[in-house]
């Protein structure tokens, strides 16, 4: 952002059980990662929510865009056996 | 002085100090210099107000006349308060705000670990959940001296400015009087000689990793620990005290 004045932007990402994924919580500013490690303490883990943070510079991370929508998501549209739809599933299997 | 008043008089004392402590950094809630530490400074000044609650309650229970907690904090005058002169010093710039903070909080995590082992299971028990929330005071704080003393001419100037400003007010936080003497000979409360060292340890360490540099004065104004203010605690009651003064027991 051209006129973003503030610290560079951060993404958080908090794990809120042990051996738990890391979700993605939202984003912050801060100078450095010591500062950005606390930042995240103050914002995200207000309620008692994290056991472990990770932050991670924004300009860091590779994503799509919307232009790549078409190129990358669309194809499996049309491969329907990509999905498990012509297994019979055993008789009184719940939970799937 | 009779250790039941000596106990009321003390844990008035911490309360007061972390209640006007928490109400300082209250100031800057909405007037932070960017949004993440707006938050941080409205969690410490939450922290402090909680810290302040916990031994008003306890100390309203200590009391021969009935006072309730939320009378001991908005109807006493700024001679009936007690806290230490450092924590009611002006905001000042952020620079200012961080040293006191840190000067603040080393001082209550030296302090907190001593309580743990007093024969008064309430004040352990308080120091054992507080500890916690200033060590984490202290951490923020420090990081932002070493940021400032490491940072541009101007960062370097305010927080030399800031420690100039407040260092005559630390002595203060290491006073005893009265209450102290019937505490300490009961196990309840310890003399601050061996604090004082650990938190000048603490001090330099921080200091030196800052470049910053203790001012030479032998400027040194205490009398917080007994009721005797600077110019600054009766403004700051005025403006904390106003609705309970003006609309007693109010409710909402």
């Amino acid at each position: 952002m051209k006129n973003d004045t503030q610290f560079p932007q951060w993404e958080v990402f908090i794990q809120t059980k042990n051996g738990g994924p890391f979700e993605h919580q939202g984003s912050l500013h801060a100078a450095d990662k010591k500062m950005a490690l606390q930042n995240a303490r103050d914002l995200y883990t207000r309620r008692n929510e994290g056991r472990s943070i990770w932050v991670v510079p924004t300009e860091c991370i590779a994503a799509t865009t919307a232009d790549d929508a078409a190129d990358f998501f669309d194809p499996a549209n049309d491969k329907i056996y990509r999905t498990p739809n012509f297994y019979k599933m055993p008789q009184g299997t719940k939970n799937l | 002085m009779k250790t039941k008043d000596a106990l009321y008089n003390y844990c008035l004392r911490l309360a007061d100090s972390n209640m006007i402590h928490g109400q300082r950094l209250a100031e800057w809630c909405s007037r932070g210099p960017f949004l993440e530490e707006d938050i941080a400074l409205s969690n410490m000044s939450l922290d402090m107000i909680g810290q302040a609650e916990m031994l008003y309650e306890y100390a309203s229970t200590q009391s021969e006349a009935e006072h309730s907690a939320d009378d001991l904090a908005f109807r006493r005058s700024e001679r009936e308060y007690f806290n230490c002169l450092l924590v009611e010093q002006e905001n000042g710039d952020f620079a200012q705000t961080m040293m006191k903070v840190f000067l603040y909080s080393a001082f209550a995590k030296q302090l907190y670990e001593s309580l743990l082992n007093s024969n008064n299971e309430t004040l352990s028990g308080f120091a054992a959940k507080a500890i916690k929330e200033v060590k984490y005071h202290l951490r923020h704080s420090s990081e932002w001296l070493i940021r400032f003393g490491n940072g541009t001419d101007e960062s370097k100037r305010r927080v030399q400015q800031a420690v100039t400003n407040l260092w005559r007010f630390t002595q203060d936080m290491f006073e005893m009087n009265d209450a102290d003497a019937a505490l300490v000979d009961n196990g309840i409360s310890f003399t601050t000689e061996a604090l004082s060292a650990k938190w000048q340890l603490n001090v330099n360490e921080i200091f030196t990793a800052a470049n910053i540099n203790i001012p030479e004065t032998n400027n040194t104004i205490t009398g917080g620990y007994n009721g005797i203010h600077t110019e600054h605690l009766g403004v700051m009651l005025c403006e904390m005290q106003y609705l309970q003064r003006a609309y007693p027991d109010a409710k909402w």
